[in-house]
Order: C-alpha cells, then structure tokens, then sequence
C-alpha cells in the first residue's frame, strides 16, 4: 500500500486505452499530404517550397503567439500535437504555387487567430481555419491570389534555382508571364463571360490532368497522390467514407447532368472532379473534425452540401473556384447538421421514444 | 485495420472496439485451486438489492456452507459461510469500489477443517417444478457471475412469469485480460451444458442460445461437443469485440432483436445468464452447494504468475495476489489496482479487499498498460460516436456534464448509457467520458435523494405546523372553557347568594 | 446617402415605438415566480439563509439579492431547480455542500429541558421534560436552530457519513 495510493482521487474505467492520440492523428494526416506535396516541390520548384515551410512557421508562430497571450497554460502541447502545423499545411496546399512572402504570414495569421484562436483554440472553431484564411485572402487579395504558373515540367524556362526562387518567393523578381497560365475553371469562367461557348472555349484550355500538369494551387493537382493520401486515411481510419464520398457525388452528379443537358455550359463531371481544390477538399477538407459533423449520415449530409454548393459556384457564381466558401458555408451548417442528424439509440426509435414492446406470446 | 473492418465500417455495423485482449498466456494455464486463507472477509451486499442480514453471533462456530447472513427484501441474496470456522467479527472491510469507502461484512476465521454441513441435492432436477429450483437458487446465494451480481433466483422466476422463449448464455467475455468463462468452458462444458438445462427448466425457455466469441476456438469448440446431443442448446461463436458480452448487444446480435430501453430482456421474451452462473446453479441444484467460491483471473504485466485461480469468496486479494506470485519486483512498476476487467473494472485503494461474489479478476497494470496521461481538449473528432455501442453522442454529454448541465445530459441519452467505456478507450484526447458520465449520474442520483428529502421536510413542517396550530386551538378552548366554567361557577355563586338573601328576607 | 440615412432613421424610429408598446402591452404584473419558488422550498423557516423565512428567501431570490444557493437545508437539488426555474446559470461547486449535516445529542450533557424541540421546525428532536432527549436522522433538516438553544451545549452538527450509496464519482479534472 504506497501512499500515493491513498492521495490520489478516485478514477473511473476504462484502463486501458486504444493509444490514439490527437499527435497521432495530426501525423498520419500530414503523412498522407506528403507525396502530394513533395510531388508539388517537384512541379512549382523552390518558390512553393518557400511557400510551404513559411506557412507552417507562421501557423505555428501565431498559434504559440496567441496562447502566449490568452495565458494558456499548456502551450507546449499544444503546439506538439500538430494542428497548427497541419493547418499551415492545408493552407500552403491552397494557395498559388509561387504567392509571395506576405501571402504566407498573414494567410497563417488569419487562419489561427482569426479561424482558430478567437474560438477558443483547438476544437471550439466553427470555420475551418485554413478556408477561413483562404477566402480572406482570395476577396482581399484577388490578384495574388490568382496568379497561376505553370508546372515546370510544361513551362519553356528553366526552373528557378534556390537564390532565383528565394527572390520570386519575396517578391524582387518579378514572376515571368511565359509561365503563367489560366485554370481550367478560371479559363472555363472567362470564357463563358465573354460568350463564348465551353466547346469552342476548351479548344485551347490546359487539358485536365490526373498527374497534376495543369496550373492551380500548390497541392491541388496532383489528383493520383491526393488519392492515395485519402485512402490512406481511409485504411487507418482516421477519416471515414461519407464525407468524401459526398463531395465527390455532389459536384459529379449535378456535374453530369447539367453537362449532358448543356455541354456548351457546363463542364463535364472529370473536369470538375480534377479540377480546383476538389480531391483534396474531399479527402481533407472536409474530413476535418471540428468543423464537420459527428455522425456518420451528417457526415455523408455535409459532403453533398459541399459538392453541390462548390458545383454551383463554379458553374453560376462571380468566381471560378468555389470549394472554400463551400465549406466555409456547410461549416456554419454543421451545428444545425448535428442538432438534426442523431444516431438511433438502442432501444429507442428515431425519435428517441422506447421501442415498443411486443405483445406476448 | 483490416478490410473486414472497413467493409464492417461500409455496411455501418461498426459499433464497440476492439481491444487487444491480452488473454494469453493466462487463459492456456490450467486452473489452481487456491488453498484455505485464514481469514475471509464476506461483505453482507455483494448483489445488487439490498444488503444481506447476518444470523450469526460474534463466536458462534459455523460448517462450510451454512447460512450466516440472509436474503432480506424482493431483490437479494443471502450469504454461507465459505468454509468452516469461527465468526470472529462482524464490522467493516473495504469495498471493492473506487471510493474505498468500507462495507458492513462478516469475518469469519478458518478452522482449516472445511467441513461441509448437511447438503440437500437432487439427483433428478428435472422432476423438480420450475418455483422450487428458483427457490432453490434463491437460498444458495447465486448471483449473476458476469460482474454486474444480479440475483439469480429474481431472474428466473420473472422470466417463468413472462414466459420467455429464449435463455441466452453469455460465454462473451469481450472484458480483455478476463478468462475465468473461456477456462470454465473448456473445462466444464458438460457441467456447464447440465446447468443450462436445469436453467431452461426453470424458466421455460424453449430454446437455449449460448454466444461465445470466437478469440476463443478451443471454448466453442468444448462447448460445441457438449452440447452436442441436445437439440435445443445451441452454441454459436460470435465476432471478439467489446462489449460483446453487453446483455443487449449480445441479444441483439444471437436474435437480431432489441430490448426496448426502458424494458427489461424479459419483455422480449429473452433470459440472459452468465456461463458461470449456470454452472453456479447446477452445483445449488444436483448438489446443493451454495456459492461460496468462483474462479477468476489474476492478470496484469505486473503480476508475477499470471492464471486462473478458483477461489473462495471473502478471500483479500492481497491473498489471491501472494497464491499468484505476488507482484513482479514488489510492486514498483504498478500503477493501478483492479477488480473486474479493465474496460469496466473498479479501482481498488489498495489490496486488502476481498473478493465478492461478482469479482470476475483481479488485474495489477503497469503504467504502459493503463496509458493514462493528461487529456486534452475535444477535437470533435466523433470516434467517440462510432465507438458507442448503444449510438449517443459523447462529446455532447460529457460537454453538457462539463458546464453542469445534468439535465440536458439526460436529454439527449445519458440514462442509457451503459458505460462499456468504449468512448474513453478510443478517444484520441483522452478525456475521461466514462468518468463524466458515473459522476453525473451520482449528482443525479443525489439531486434525487435531495429533492426527496426537500419533500419529507416540507411535509414534517406542515405537520408541526398543523400540531401548533392544534396546539393553540386546544389551548385557547380550555381556556374558553375554563372561563365558561368560571362564569357559570361565580353564576352559580352569584345566584346562591342571591337567593340566600332572599331567604334571610 | 441621403436615402440610407432616412431609411435607418426611419427604421430604428418604427421598431423603437413597436418595442415601447411591447414593453407596455406585455409587461408581467407582480411575480408569481416568488409563490412557485416559496412552494419549492423545504418550509422549515429555519432561517438559515438569513431572511425571516423562506418566503423572504423566495422573494430575495427572483429579485436577485441572494444567490439560488442560500438555502442550506434545500442543498444542490433545491438551488439547481431554482436556478433551472428561474433560467440562472448556477455554480453548484460553490455552495458549501460537505455533505449533509445533522443533529446529535451528547447524551451526558442532556438535561431534558426541551428548549431544543420547540424551536425544531420538523419536530425531529423527541423527549419529555427531565429525559435525554433525541434526533430522529430522518426528519432532521440539520438547521442547527437547536444548537444555540441548548444551555449545556449537548447539540452540535455532526456531518452524516458518507456511504457506498450516497458516495458521488467526483468530477474529472478539466481539460
């Protein structure tokens, strides 16, 4: 009989524990963006790599800043479990391969302080902190923000080497036109507005890409590796099917039938899938914890709200990519999702009233 | 992490854990019969109900299985004497429970003897009626061997009067590190197979479905071939995980029905009893021996010899622990004390509390085993969901517990929750969930009591209320009679003298 | 510019005219709340609380100079049910709730002079005059109005020990 025994409070069952962790979690998810990241480096060269490792830093940097002056007392594990890190991360992916210095600081500024830490820190946010830092600085920003290279396996320059990208990264040299280039959906957009049909307008439009050689976001392309990362998730189990799921089967149903009704206006269903930020909104996006539902059916509800709201902001809406608003308004919707959608209690009906009893042999 | 799993996850049938079961090596190992301690200690409520009332004197010398405390009230359950001896004391021993508040219980000292007193078996249960095998349940003291200690003999009876069709034998044992079923059936089964018929005699169950989790072959398989001649037991192996063993999860996946949640399994025409509990019965019933010890299993990276050990009830588990080794490099590397399985098991203070009825193991884990740490805050994750078997919401709870808000806790399911402790187990933040929902349910209970209470008072003080008012009531008519008689008297007097002086006129 | 303005102005005039005729139309009378609370009450009169009775209690309550806590007898049940009535949020872990108290009679130092049970508000406290007398657990509300009378100091409060039944899982410390 040791006296700690006797000092220590009472606790209740479970002893035991399946050893998950929020550290766990945060890992296997990054772990799940690393090819499609380091696959990126290799397609935007070192601008994009700058632009990764700065929005990190600048997450993490405003995350210890903000419990620093919150006075949270468990500053350190918070910062080691990962979340901050990870939302950086997300950002980067999010953001134009070659976006300057700035975009980064405030973009990681935005996301926790704004996103995140005004909430209440970690799992009290109702907005996913990377969207939210996103969109703010896609309506702040717009030109930054839509200044789309080429892959430099496409792009007739040589790729910039570490000094050269260094400088593009803090902006005294200028990004080359030559490599610049327009997004399917943002080609697909202009085109529509000045008129012109999809059928014409596509002629000339960088083709879709499973492998990524196409301009976009950072981390966005490249659709395989995106891929594999999800069914990673999917095998350990840290996401689950529905919301994925969802996504994809909200943008690519209204996708193939206002296709096959109006192929002059609206994209077919691959083009949507590949484009924009879908895969990667699928997959890790909208698999985020805290801002999606908890039950399985809320899940697959907040996917195909997602999908179909992206689908119908790319298709009728001012801007061409609508992924992030999207989930920022199913984000507000997740509250209402969970107040609606319950799991059915044993011995309960739907409603929660007693199941019946049956009559008597 | 396999396919099966994610496919189970697909189709949606993806409730519980699964726990690594840590049931090996100990289950292998042949049982051992603990020899006779010296002292037993026997709690008087070792079963759900009320307490047992003792019968025996402070150094009255009793036989092995000889009545000392009785059944009082509907659900109860009396106690023998585990062997024979003297009654030394009749005070406290520590509960096998978190508080380590102490229980009212006898002890009794061995006289190393263990001299049985007089059995009334029966040789041909089956000509018994139905009311007098649960009669003799009832006086053998068996209570449900799973964990929870339900009267046996209650259960029974009410299911004759609901006339259930089904007698479900538990033979899960999803808790990890518990054996002590899994070797009964291996070792037992046809004994086991006995009991169940004497069971379903009893209750007038037509069929007999005894679910065994399938991470046990070698107990299916004993089972299997013991029942093998009788066309109405049927030994099926269920999917290992936890809480299989769950009385409502088990039903529901043997029949494929559920007990309505403010229902009992009766109401379905169901019985649910423990493997060890069957053959509980069958020794009350063939033999007429009471329940005086049970097997169960030691277990723990930090005990040094690990098994299964049939023991009497009263024994300290500071006893159980010395037959079993003792603790690995005395104690160091202990970090919590268990009795039960660790999903569902109590933390004990220390090791001098004895085994109940209901102690199905006694677990010593080390630090890595139990894995606590800080926890952190909710990242909604919603594992917390998936994992309930019973389909509530957790987080949402412990939240609403957190703020103090039992009520709405209740509101949205906390009364069903059976506090399996899956939440907990898979909660990446490592919140205690279960923690949460045992202490709102105290605070509930306590509310309850309270409120009760508010009412008695209100009530004693309308009563004394009522008595000043009588009181005074009372008071102020003798007075008015006292006046009245005065009146009348000094009237009288009056009148007298008056009368007097007309005389004198 | 101009048409904002006028319209704001316009706007913030109408709701504020429809919100003084709410304030008059569907203003509550009195406070009926205060009959429901005294209703809730144990009704000892113990005093306790430092009002006359619990109809003063009541009535400092909905009109928020006490807490929904100032009632010792009524406990954290009592003062979570005000608080739910009367839509307070209420932190139970602050009333001194070290488990219940009651009563008990040094019995050596008893001289039966009764001045206990007259003052009991439940008549808990048994004996006739000269006799030891006695609380009865169940109906003592553990007041203490009996302690002060007692001249030879024979009733104090002694806390009720806490049993298996009674015993509550203590609350998790926070995250």
């Amino acid at each position: 009989m040791t006296p700690l025994a006797i000092t220590t409070p009472p606790v209740a069952s479970p002893h035991a524990h399946g050893g998950n962790s929020v550290g766990r979690t945060m890992f296997r998810v990054q772990l799940a963006l690393l090819p499609a990241t380091l696959y990126g480096f290799w397609l935007y060269g070192w601008p994009s790599f700058f632009l990764w490792l700065l929005c990190i830093l600048s997450c993490v940097g405003s995350e210890a800043l903000a419990l620093k002056l919150t006075g949270s007392p468990r500053i350190r594990a918070t910062l080691l479990d990962g979340s901050a890190a990870l939302t950086g991360w997300l950002l980067a992916m999010t953001l134009p391969p070659w976006a300057p210095w700035w975009v980064a600081v405030l973009g990681g500024c935005i996301a926790i302080v704004i996103g995140k830490q005004v909430f209440g820190g970690v799992g009290q946010n109702v907005f996913n902190p990377a969207m939210v830092a996103r969109v703010a600085l896609l309506v702040s920003f717009p030109l930054p923000l839509t200044l789309w290279v080429l892959p430099l396996p496409m792009a007739t320059l040589p790729a910039p080497d570490f000094v050269a990208g260094l400088r593009i990264f803090l902006g005294s040299l200028p990004v080359p036109d030559a490599i610049t280039g327009a997004t399917l959906l943002g080609h697909a957009k202009t085109e529509l507005a000045r008129g012109l049909d999809l059928g014409q307008a596509l002629a000339a439009a960088p083709a879709t890409s499973w492998l990524g050689l196409r301009p976009g976001s950072f981390g966005e392309s490249a659709a395989l590796l995106i891929l594999c990362g999800g069914l990673y998730l999917l095998l350990t189990r840290v996401i689950t099917w529905q919301a994925p799921l969802g996504v994809l089967a909200g943008v690519a149903i209204p996708a193939a039938i206002g296709h096959a009704l109006d192929p002059g206006r609206f994209l077919g269903a691959e083009a949507q899938l590949l484009s924009g930020a879908l895969l990667l909104g699928a997959f890790f996006i909208a698999t985020d914890y805290v801002t999606s539902p908890n039950t399985a059916t809320g899940q697959l509800i907040f996917g195909l709200g997602i999908g179909f709201l992206t689908w119908v902001i790319r298709s009728f809406g001012g801007y061409p990519e609508g992924m992030a608003f999207a989930v920022l308004l199913m984000n507000a919707l997740t509250p209402v999702i969970d107040r609606f959608v319950k799991p059915r209690i044993l011995g309960r009906d739907r409603r929660g009233k007693p199941l019946d009893q049956p009559e008597k042999a | 992490m396999g396919l099966m799993q994610l496919f189970k996850q697909l189709a949606g049938d993806d409730w519980g854990v699964h726990p690594d079961d840590r049931k090996r090596p100990a289950a292998d190992r042949p049982v051992r019969t603990m020899p006779l301690p010296a002292r037993l200690y026997l709690p008087l409520q070792q079963h759900l109900g009320s307490p047992a009332r003792p019968v025996v004197l402070v150094g009255q010398t009793v036989l092995k299985g000889e009545l000392i405390a009785e059944a009082q009230g509907a659900v109860s359950a009396p106690i023998h004497a585990p062997t024979s001896g003297t009654i030394v004391a009749v005070s406290e021993v520590t509960a096998p429970h978190p508080s380590g508040l102490t229980l009212p219980a006898i002890i009794l000292e061995a006289d190393g003897r263990d001299q049985w007193c007089e059995l009334d078996g029966c040789a041909d249960p089956f000509a018994l009626a139905p009311a007098e095998i649960g009669r003799r349940v009832a006086a053998a003291g068996v209570v449900g061997l799973g964990g929870a200690a339900f009267p046996s003999a209650v259960k029974l009876s009410g299911a004759a009067r609901s006339q259930v069709t089904t007698l479900v034998i538990n033979g899960g044992e999803c808790e990890p590190y518990l054996s002590c079923d899994d070797r009964l059936m291996r070792d037992a089964a046809a004994a086991i197979v006995d009991g169940i018929r004497i069971m379903r005699h009893a209750c007038g169950a037509r069929l007999a479905l005894v679910g065994i989790e399938d991470n046990k072959p070698e107990a299916i398989a004993a089972m299997q071939a013991a029942a093998a001649g009788q066309a109405d037991i049927e030994v099926r192996p269920v999917p290992a995980r936890y809480p299989m063993g769950s009385e409502k999860q088990l039903i529901q996946v043997l029949t494929g029905k559920e007990v309505p949640a403010d229902g009992r399994a009766f109401d379905i025409g169901i019985l649910v009893h423990n493997v060890g509990t069957a053959l509980a019965v069958r020794a009350a019933i063939r033999e007429g021996k009471p329940l005086i010890s049970r097997l169960l299993t030691v277990n723990g990276n930090c005990v040094a010899d690990p098994g299964n050990v049939e023991v009497r009830i009263g024994t300290l588990a500071e006893d159980v622990l010395a037959f079993a080794g003792g603790l690995k490099g005395d104690g160091l590397g202990l970090a919590r004390r268990i009795v039960g399985g660790p999903m569902m098991g109590m933390q004990i203070p220390h090791w001098r509390v004895p085994v109940v009825k209901g102690s199905s193991g006694i677990l010593a884990l080390d630090a890595a085993e139990v894995a606590s740490r800080e926890p952190d805050p909710c990242i909604r994750c919603g594992s917390c969901v998936k994992a309930c078997p019973v389909g509530l919401l957790p987080l949402e709870m412990s939240a609403r517990i957190r703020n103090q808000a039992y009520a709405d806790a209740v509101d949205i399911g906390l009364k069903d929750c059976i506090a399996c402790g899956c939440c907990a187990y898979v909660c990446p933040s490592k919140i205690p969930l279960v923690q949460y929902f045992v202490h709102a349910k105290g605070e509930l209970a306590a509310q309850e009591r309270g409120k009760l209470r508010n009412e008695a008072t209100r009530k004693l003080a309308l009563q004394r209320q009522e008595r000043l008012d009588r009181e005074a009531r009372e008071k102020a008519e003798a007075a008015a009679r006292r006046k009245a008689e005065r009146e009348a008297a000094a009237a009288a007097k009056a009148a007298a003298a008056a009368q007097t002086v007309e005389a004198g006129t | 510019m101009l048409a904002a303005v006028l319209s704001l102005t316009l706007l913030g005039a109408v709701l504020g005219v429809v919100l003084g005729i709410a304030s008059k139309f569907l203003s509550v009378e009195g406070n009926p709340v205060v009959d429901e609370l005294i209703a809730m009450m144990p009704g000892s009169n113990c005093g306790q609380c430092g009002f006359p009775g619990c109809s003063g209690a009541a009535a400092a309550i909905v009109d928020g100079s006490a807490p929904p806590t100032c009632c010792p007898p009524g406990g954290k049940a009592l003062a979570s049910a005000i608080a739910a009535r009367l839509g307070l949020s209420v932190d139970l872990s602050g009333l001194a709730d070290d488990g219940p108290k009651i009563a008990l009679v040094a019995e050596e130092l008893c001289i039966g002079c009764c001045r206990c049970s007259k003052v009991c508000p439940t008549d808990a406290i048994i004996g006739a005059a000269k006799q030891v007398h006695n609380v009865f657990r169940e109906a003592c509300t553990g007041c203490a109005s009996c302690v002060e009378k007692c001249p030879t100091e024979a009733l104090s409060m002694k806390p009720l020990p806490v049993t298996l039944q009674h015993w509550v899982m203590p609350r998790p410390l926070a995250a």
